[in-house]
């Protein structure tokens, strides 16, 4: 296929799994991952594992940049995704495209819109989105729609191919139920399950949606619902990589076959499940406030099996 | 209002503005849900027909007030209000639609 089909490195030992939940904790510091046989393995701190290797495809993620969030957690969302974007202008290797996994905006105010638009753009890559729920906020619930919604599936889910991995966009931020939890509905899951119909189950794939499709917290509305049912169709691949944003927080779990993980928001923190009152923005320091900012970039290297993330804070 | 009133030198209008504002007493109860840390409060609440229930946000994320078929506020930004009049008897449950986790209820009597 290219080039990189040959850069295989499986002589590496093999790790324990305990090893590697380890060091899955440590993901967030901004580390590189990548796969050799099956097993994870660290590369290096982010500058040096980015010049070191010149992966397949890549692809970076960003998150909840809340544009028109104002208060005291951070009144400048505008100013720290404008450095985020700087930031992925200035990588030595360019993504090939970026993923936003919701809350582009605070309140879907038009202006809001606006005003991301004109950041990300800046990064001149393709942008995947999907919405989170301050998204979906504008009474008509058609803004999000009119401006990304275009060859999507009803309120915004679509699938696409890039370099043999299947990515997948869902909403689970519409229809949502008293007292209950993000919700996909039957008829994107009807959708997801003719999607994957006939695909071969060595395809590696990513799912994306805003709200975790895995539950985090349910306490404060964590998770989603009918995320089972969505992962229950994805059981017989062999890799599967879920990215969400939503819970402003470096997060990672493996289960089986499939890899969770979680972005921060470049707009504010919040807290961990269950130490705080609720789930709202954490007020940090302002010298701390860009470590817990920040985006994820995720490498695919053909003829490995799974991705690479790397969690980049604005400061580290 | 009250000096406006004064200077109007109307005795009449002033009377006649104290009796309205005893009547609309004694017939409407006003009543205030406040919006903190994601959660109603008070979570339920009772209250009697024709009462006015105003639900404040006071979080720095915005909220809605739903109650399926019966009343939906727009997104209630930071300090934003929302009120409804219940003006007959039952139990209305109610939920933010943008996070479905926060719910409450009004018991109309």
């Amino acid at each position: 296929m290219n080039a990189f089909d040959h850069d295989h490195h499986d002589d590496d030992p093999r790790l324990s799994r305990r090893k590697v939940l380890e060091c899955m904790t440590w993901a967030g510091t901004g580390v590189l991952w990548t796969i050799a046989g099956g097993v994870p393995r660290a590369l290096g701190l982010v500058g040096a594992a980015q010049a070191s290797e010149p992966a397949g495809l890549t692809f970076l993620q960003i998150s909840d940049s809340h544009i028109g969030f104002d208060k005291p957690a951070n009144p400048n969302a505008i100013g720290t995704l404008e450095e985020a974007i700087g930031r992925i202008k200035a990588m030595p290797a360019v993504p090939s495209f970026l993923i936003h996994t919701g809350d582009i905006s605070h309140l879907s105010k038009a202006s809001e819109f606006d005003d991301a638009d004109r950041i990300i753009s800046q990064a001149r890559l393709d942008v995947h989105y999907v919405p989170g729920e301050h998204d979906f906020i504008d009474e008509e619930v058609k803004l999000y729609r009119e401006r990304y919604g275009r060859g999507t599936k009803g309120s915004g889910w679509y699938s696409f191919d890039a370099s043999g991995v299947h990515f997948i966009g869902l909403v689970n931020v519409v229809d949502l139920k008293a007292g209950g939890l993000g919700n996909l509905g039957a008829e994107q899951l009807a959708w997801l399950e003719d999607d994957l119909r006939g695909r071969s189950t060595s395809t590696p794939i990513v799912v994306f949606a805003h709200i975790p499709l895995w539950s985090v917290y349910p306490t404060w509305g964590w998770g989603t619902e009918d995320g089972a049912r969505a992962l229950s169709l994805l059981k017989d691949f062999g890799s599967v990589t879920v990215l969400n944003g939503h819970i402003h927080q470096a997060m990672q779990k493996v289960e089986g076959n499939v890899t969770f993980h979680t972005a921060r928001s470049t707009a504010f923190p919040q807290p961990a499940p269950g130490t705080a009152p609720s789930p709202g923005p954490m007020k940090v320091t302002d010298d701390k406030l860009r470590s817990l900012l920040g985006t994820a970039s995720i490498v695919f290297k053909p003829g490995a099996e799974k991705l690479a993330i790397i969690d980049t804070p604005l400061q580290s | 209002m009250t000096s406006l009133f004064l200077r109007g030198g109307g005795f009449g209008i002033t009377l006649a503005a104290a009796m309205a504002l005893q009547i609309s007493g004694a017939r409407c109860e006003e009543v205030m849900v406040t919006i903190d840390n994601f959660t109603f409060s008070p979570g339920e609440l009772t209250v009697k027909v024709g009462t006015t229930v105003t639900w404040k946000n006071q979080d720095d994320i915005p909220h809605t007030v739903v109650s399926a078929g019966k009343f939906k506020s727009k997104a209630l930004d930071t300090g934003d209000s929302y009120s409804f009049t219940f003006s007959s008897a039952g139990d209305y449950k109610y939920f933010c639609s943008l996070h479905p986790h926060m719910t409450g209820m009004i018991k109309v009597e």
